[in-house]
């Protein structure tokens, strides 16, 4: 690892502009940046230690039925919160699921949100892929078994953030925080396609920092699931994720709908040909089925993951009937 | 660049005035320069937990953050756990129902489960799972772990745990509980 110097910045205002100076990392929970600066994929002269900063670790009920949380609060703490498992249950799950008790008690919502993906050719030093301002994706040729089935191309990344699938289906926004002031934006509109650029995940600017993540409140009788499918049970990487949020009226009809996948495609993978399926309709085991079946209709596998369509498929049937109170199974 | 920095932090009670480089993790201020060689390097990715160490009663893995984040910090690690050569019943517990083999896994173990039970005296079997879920061992199988903290959560609350009868609170003795309590198992 290449020697840095770790900086305190007084305030907000100053954080952002050493940030937006060249050669500069924002260091929040580290988790990542630290796998980052030990492989050499960032090799930053400075990291601006966002902990200095007071404040930004606590979840705040706004007026409005909104929990504003602070950027460095970490998973565990966001997992644990009354207010998040009561309102928003498929959030706090997609936070105790993710990774291990002692990650989760360093990583941060920011980080978990603005982390770099695990592909393993873009975590090897020796490649220099698309990623990294090389000519080509070897996952495309290579071994792919764990990417991208949407949406990919140039890079067949899949986004690795737990959390995003969740905050997108809770219509949640971001406050961004840079040298030009705060603007906020959807956390769907915070992720960037590699159609776009395959360099970056996000749209972060220099300088610019997650200063807060707001989530309004559930929809009158919205429920929530997160499911994820994985390789090893006690903690990994989900082969597939999703999230549903269903609100249904008294004849069991669907008002509200929100369908989104993770570890599916280079972005949290919202699904809105299954939701348009589910709005109006009575719930009931076919029209999961018929919606999960719409969520995957663009698949385009690589040569080794065409195994993840039917268990995305899987998780986002399995998400809609735990959302929407129907039993899995006929009893 | 390469100056060192100051780093004022709380190990096992003591406070520690300690001298390191920014790049150093908490895992090599604690075994490279304070020579606290209890927490073990394995996968140095967060994956293995063999560094696990509690700062503020929370389990965290020692390589993911650097020793300057941990100024101002009350950091445990297994060298606190026993009281002299009188080893804490978690110890006790797995020595008792040999939850060790190679050894490697079982500083970050041990931490794990000590944060578990400080935070939830009673827990269940689902809880210990996944408490330890972070920590990867590849010799006991997990059981042998699991019966451990089982025990150990009896023996703290004066109960006898239903699998095994009475709760022995012998102290443990031989070479394997001499490492243990001075946490030098390597």
């Amino acid at each position: 690892m290449k020697q840095f110097a770790v900086v305190a910045p007084a305030d907000l205002a100053s954080a952002t502009r050493m940030l937006a100076e060249p050669n500069r990392s924002a260091l929040a929970g580290g988790v990542d940046l630290l796998d980052m600066l030990k492989q050499e994929l960032a090799a930053p002269a400075e990291l601006v230690n966002l902990k200095a900063l007071g404040g930004l670790d606590r979840i705040e009920s706004v007026p409005g039925g909104v929990l504003r949380i602070g950027p460095l609060v970490t998973l565990n703490q966001l997992a644990a919160a009354p207010a998040v498992r009561e309102r928003h249950p498929a959030l706090a799950d997609s936070a105790a699921q993710a990774a291990t008790p002692q990650v989760r008690n360093l990583a941060t919502v920011g980080g978990n949100l603005a982390q770099r993906p695990r592909c393993w050719y873009f975590r090897n030093p020796d490649i220099v892929c698309l990623k990294k301002g090389g000519t080509k994706c070897y996952a495309v040729a290579g071994l792919n078994r764990y990417h991208a089935i949407l949406g990919g191309g140039p890079s067949f990344i899949v986004h690795p953030s737990n959390l995003a699938p969740a905050l997108i289906a809770c219509d949640a926004s971001l406050a961004l925080n840079g040298p030009d002031g705060e603007r906020k934006i959807a956390v769907g509109d915070f992720f960037t396609s590699p159609k776009v650029d395959p360099r970056r995940e996000n749209v972060l600017k220099p300088g610019e920092i997650i200063a807060a993540i707001e989530v309004p409140a559930p929809p009158t009788g919205a429920r929530s699931a997160y499911l994820e499918a994985r390789e090893k049970q006690s903690f990994d990487w989900p082969l597939a994720a999703a999230v549903a949020i269903l609100a249904l009226n008294r004849a069991g009809e669907v008002v509200h709908a929100r369908i989104v996948m993770g570890a599916v495609a280079p972005i949290p993978w919202r699904a809105p040909s299954a939701e348009k399926i589910l709005l109006g309709a009575k719930l009931d085991r076919a029209l999961a089925d018929r919606a999960a079946e719409a969520a995957l209709a663009g698949a385009a596998p690589l040569a080794h993951n065409a195994y993840k369509i039917p268990i995305a498929r899987a998780m986002v049937r399995r998400a809609i009937l735990r959302a929407g109170g129907v039993a899995d199974e006929p009893a | 660049m390469a100056n060192k920095v100051i780093v004022e932090i709380n190990i096992n009670g003591d406070p520690v005035e300690l001298l390191c480089e920014p790049r150093q993790s908490l895992l090599e201020v604690l075994r490279d320069v304070l020579e606290l060689t209890g927490s073990k390097e394995g996968c140095l990715t967060g994956d293995c937990g063999a560094c696990t160490v509690v700062i503020d009663g929370r389990p965290v893995c020692s390589c993911l953050m650097l020793g300057v984040e941990a100024a101002g910090k009350n950091v445990a690690t297994v060298e606190g756990l026993a009281s002299g050569m009188s080893l804490h019943v978690l110890q006790q517990k797995f020595l008792e129902h040999a939850s060790l083999q190679c050894g490697i896994c079982t500083p970050g173990v041990l931490m794990s489960a000590k944060a578990l039970l400080d935070r939830n005296p009673n827990p269940t079997e689902a809880e210990i799972r996944y408490a330890l879920a972070g920590n990867l061992c590849r010799c006991t199988g997990y059981d042998k772990i699991v019966r451990a903290v089982t025990d150990a959560a009896a023996a703290l609350a004066g109960r006898t745990h239903p699998a095994h009868g009475t709760v022995p609170s012998e102290t443990a003795s031989g070479m394997a509980g001499e490492m243990l309590a001075k946490g030098e198992a390597k």
